[in-house]
């Protein structure tokens, strides 16, 4: 078994010899987070963890410096933080980042995460800012640490601090390293008894600074993930993987068209069914809970219950969505961002170009459907998730439940990927309703249908976009419009917007509308007018297409629009893509965070990587035969970090298939923490991107979603990756070796504009623009015969 | 219920149950294993793949009374403690992200390399297709497989740089 999986007893004898709090030492002697026994299980071998121990779970101190930073006995480190790791590394990030400023060693040290009572809240994940925000706090108090315990080896030492210097957990008098003390012999199983200030956890300070990024040793070092070995060699408990005593089995029952009103439940229909514990009806919400999953499985088929379908239907079929987005009214509007003049510009305009983009619902679709397991023994309520945000699945199932949020705790534990706001927040209320109601351990596992129709969407777009060009070709004018079907968005573990919560038949006192959104650019265009539009669906709540945060939640889409918009642009005005792009940010004046310069670079950077540029506008001289190659450019940023891809594809114009056969990528996020995690993530993203440009489209009639498996939801696969990906990491901040070079964020940047770039190369390729995404292979015949007639 | 008898990693279990329970449950729910696991439950996605005499099975489709071959599971490629070469080429390669599915890719690897240890590119990604990932670490799986059929399933060379500034590529 890998170190991943273990239990990390030495925090426990570290701990327990200084009288830790009393929710720590819980954590550590009798959590079900890592502690494997042999339980009550039938079959010897099968491992189940310990039931939890009586609460209360107060929250970790993020002012103790002891919250976040254990030094042991045997001179190793944990530490402790409040994020989880979708898989990106961010958890060796964070170890290397801490290990530099307190000059251990990565050997040395061990990290957990995301546990509600025994990590400070940082609130989990999301927003890619894992790096660029939270890292922050934990460089800081691994300073802090390093001061202290420089200052207690002076005391030790009879030496000035400044006579001192550390290095992999050891402090030693500067040229004389016979005098020297281990940090295990300074505060090993102790405490440091350090008070931190600052006003939220992200603000979390001592008074020691951090180092000059000059003086980074782990940073920037390609250390192989933890958290690898375990995942292959099956080793690893997953959260999907625990295993309680008298655990039991749940399957929900949903409703079979959206809006449904259960009015009956026929519980004779399981009669003779084995291991049928209860049958679950609360309003809408509908779950059978057996002894044995696969009892729950077939109880859950076989339950027969009644439903009434809604008068009016909840939605248009997917194939109607754009017409309706166009001619919905609006449930809100932004005012418009107007600068310059532009219906002057575009009267005075040589040429103006109008264009209709789309993009329907893609869903999140985990490889794993949501699930959960909750623990309501003795007066308390542990549930084990993957929720990406299990402080706040915490507080939501505490404020759902009416308990004390003191009696509640989440153990983050490894699952399939979480990019936002999945159906794992549903999972996580439902498994806590059912465990207290039952009073038994309960495991909910949603089916493949159910995650697919089921979990949240990313919103729908519609966009309209002119652009003027005066005689020469210069953009002059731009106006976008945006239509998001995107009323009613849902936040992280909201008690009254979880899908238990709606079919149960609560409301929130107030709906969280999302907001149409605007594109991210660095472009000089000097009239412009950007705005957007919400609208709803006929059914808000209780319907399967409701919207979350889905990996940069609207920027797939707006990015697309725009950034093939701008490709219109270039073509229209028989301009290479890449310059005419390069142009128009040199045009831009604004540069904060150097934006502009390092959009700048990443466009250069990756013209200069792709190796054989040819400047020329698209689309290419047409060429015979079937197949016809073509390659497409796209840039954009996302909080603080900057991309620029381009896309070889061939497309072939007999089945209408698509090969991205080439990626190149240049992006500057700053300061890489761990250069081959960066470029995985990047890559990963860039490909998930690639799914949604090609394939991923949740179709529906007008009463229930049609998307509910990997034949009707089709993804990305191995045959479709491109055969060769090149990724330039770039840092293009004007001083590049300054001491504060910033880290920011790297999840999502790289997914963000990989729509677009892919539509631009299908111009190249054809010369036929697909303004409406994915370009599956009938969408594409149909636009390649639509442009020959 | 019947009692079954199930020969998983060279171990017989006898398991009391439903013959028609697929074989997924029983060897996530009642021998303990964790490689195999529930992706889909249609057999499309590859996620509870298992070997069973040398042919690769989606245990979520197969009634475990019909297992009653030698069921070879992730957990069962390594031997004495030493990987199989297509573990240690995934963590050469770094490849999983979230790491559920990793057992389908690797199960389906080691199946596509048993029956031709030598795969061209286009016969990695045919031989390939069934395993789905949504983290998109196919072009990683692929470098893996690529390792192990030209023998290089050892260790990685970090790529160790002295500083941070150092490690920033490209200064543009």
């Amino acid at each position: 078994m890998s170190t991943h999986s273990e239990f990390p007893r030495f925090i426990e004898q570290a701990l327990q010899g200084l009288n830790p709090s009393a929710s720590r030492r819980q954590f550590l002697a009798s959590s079900g987070a890592l502690v494997l026994s042999l339980g009550a299980s039938a079959v010897p071998g099968a491992r189940v963890l310990a039931q939890a121990a009586a609460g209360p779970y107060p929250d970790p101190d993020f002012l103790q410096l002891d919250t976040w930073i254990v030094i042991h006995p045997d001179n190793s480190a944990t530490f402790f933080v409040g994020k989880t790791d979708g898989g990106q590394g961010t958890g060796t990030a964070f170890r290397q980042m801490m290990c530099d400023e307190l000059d251990m060693a990565y050997e040395q040290t061990r990290l957990v995460m995301g546990t509600t009572d025994t990590t400070p809240d940082q609130g989990g994940s999301g927003g890619s800012d894992a790096i660029e925000t939270d890292g922050k706090p934990m460089r800081r108090v691994a300073a802090e640490a390093r001061r202290v315990l420089l200052e207690l080896a002076a005391d030790r030492l009879q030496v000035p601090v400044a006579q001192l210097e550390s290095s992999a957990g050891m402090v030693s008098v500067r040229g004389d390293a016979t005098r020297a003390v281990r940090y295990a012999d300074l505060v090993g199983g102790q405490r440091f008894n350090v008070t931190l200030s600052g006003n939220n956890v992200n603000a979390t300070t001592g008074t020691a600074a951090v180092k000059p990024v000059q003086q980074l040793r782990v940073v920037g070092q390609s250390i192989q993930r933890y958290d690898i070995p375990p995942k292959v060699d099956g080793s690893l408990t997953f959260a999907v993987d625990v295993k309680l005593p008298g655990m039991l089995h749940a399957r929900n029952v949903r409703p079979p068209v959206a809006g449904a009103v259960l009015r009956s439940v026929d519980e004779s229909s399981l009669a003779g069914l084995p291991g049928v514990v209860r049958i679950v009806s609360r309003g809408n919400y509908l779950a059978v809970v057996c002894e044995r999953e696969e009892q729950a499985i077939a109880a859950a088929r076989q339950l027969k219950a009644d439903w009434a379908a809604p008068a009016e239907a909840p939605f248009p079929p997917s194939e109607a969505l754009f017409d309706f987005i166009r001619s919905a009214a609006p449930t809100s509007s932004e005012e418009p961002r107007v600068s310059g003049d532009p219906a002057s510009a575009f009267a005075s305009a040589s040429r103006v170009l109008e264009a209709v983009y789309e993009v329907p619902f893609q869903g999140h679709t985990a490889i794993g459907p949501a699930f959960a397991v909750a623990d309501p023994s003795d007066n308390q309520l542990t549930i084990y998730s993957n929720d990406m945000k299990s402080y706040g699945l915490r507080t939501g199932v505490a404020a759902f439940l009416g308990l004390p949020r003191d009696r509640v705790r989440v153990v983050y534990m490894d699952g399939p990927q979480v990019y936002g706001r999945t159906a794992a927040d549903d999972a996580g209320f439902e498994a806590a309703f059912l465990a207290h109601e039952l009073g038994r351990p309960v495991r909910v596992q949603w089916t493949r249908a159910e995650e697919t129709a089921w979990d949240t969407k990313g919103p729908a777009y519609s966009f309209r976009l002119r652009g003027a060009l005066d005689a020469n070709g210069q953009p002059t004018a731009l106006d976008y419009e945006a239509r998001a079907v995107d009323y009613a968005h849902l936040g992280y573990n909201e008690p009254d917007t979880v899908l238990i919560a709606q079919l149960m038949g609560r409301r929130p006192a107030r709906i969280a509308e999302g907001g149409a959104a605007l594109p991210s650019v660095k472009y000089g265009i000097p009239n412009t007018r950007l705005s957007g539009h919400v609208v709803a669906l006929p059914l808000v709540w209780e319907t399967p297409l409701r919207t979350g945060n889905l990996r940069d939640p609207d920027g797939p889409q707006v990015t697309f629009a725009f950034e093939a918009f701008v490709d219109e642009m270039a073509a229209a005005a028989r301009r290479d893509p890449a310059e005419f792009r390069l142009a128009l940010v040199e045009a831009s004046g604004e540069d904060s965070a150097f934006r502009r310069s390092r959009s700048l670079a990443v466009l250069r950077a990756a013209v200069e990587a792709y190796g054989d540029w040819e400047t020329r506008p698209a689309p290419r001289a047409p060429s015979i035969g079937s197949v016809h190659s073509g390659r497409g450019i796209a840039y954009t940023f996302r909080s603080n970090t900057v991309v620029a891809v381009i896309a070889d594809v061939e497309v072939n114009r007999d089945t209408g298939r698509v090969w991205v056969k080439r990626l190149v990528c240049a992006h500057d996020c700053g300061l890489a923490i761990n250069p081959m995690g960066l470029r995985h993530t990047v890559e990963c993203g860039m490909l998930h991107g690639l799914s949604r440009a090609l394939y991923e489209e949740v179709q529906f009639d007008g009463e229930k979603v049609l998307s509910v498996d990997w034949e009707s939801h089709p993804s990305l696969r191995h045959a479709d990756t491109p055969e060769r990906i090149d990724i330039v990491l770039v840092n293009g901040d004007p001083s590049p070796d300054r001491p504060d070079l910033p880290h920011y964020g790297a999840g999502e940047t790289s997914h963000k504009p990989m729509i677009a770039a892919v539509a631009n190369a299908i111009f190249d390729a054809t010369g036929v623009r697909l303004r409406r995404a994915p370009f599956r292979p009938e969408r594409v015949l149909e636009a390649l015969r639509a442009a020959r007639t | 219920m019947s009692v079954i008898t199930l020969n998983v990693n060279g171990a017989v279990h006898q398991v009391d149950v439903d013959p028609a329970t697929p074989l997924l449950y029983i060897l996530r729910n009642d021998i303990g294993l964790r490689g195999p696991r529930f992706g889909c439950g249609l057999g499309q996605c590859g996620a509870c793949s298992v070997i069973i005499d040398g042919a690769l099975v989606r245990s979520c489709q197969l009634p475990a009374a019909a297992a009653t071959g030698a069921i070879t599971t992730l957990e069962g490629l390594s031997q004495n403690g030493t990987l199989h070469p297509l573990q240690q080429a995934w963590i050469d390669e770094q490849v999983p992200q979230c790491g559920y599915c990793q057992n389908g890719q690797i199960m389906t690897a080691k199946a596509l390399l048993d029956r031709n240890p030598s795969p061209t590119d286009a016969e990695i990604r045919e031989g390939m297709q069934g395993a789905l990932c949504r983290c998109m670490t196919y072009y990683r799986i692929h470098a893996a497989i690529k390792r192990v059929v030209a023998g290089q399933a050892t260790g990685l060379a970090h790529e160790a740089v002295g500083t941070a500034a150092a490690a920033q590529e490209a200064s543009v």
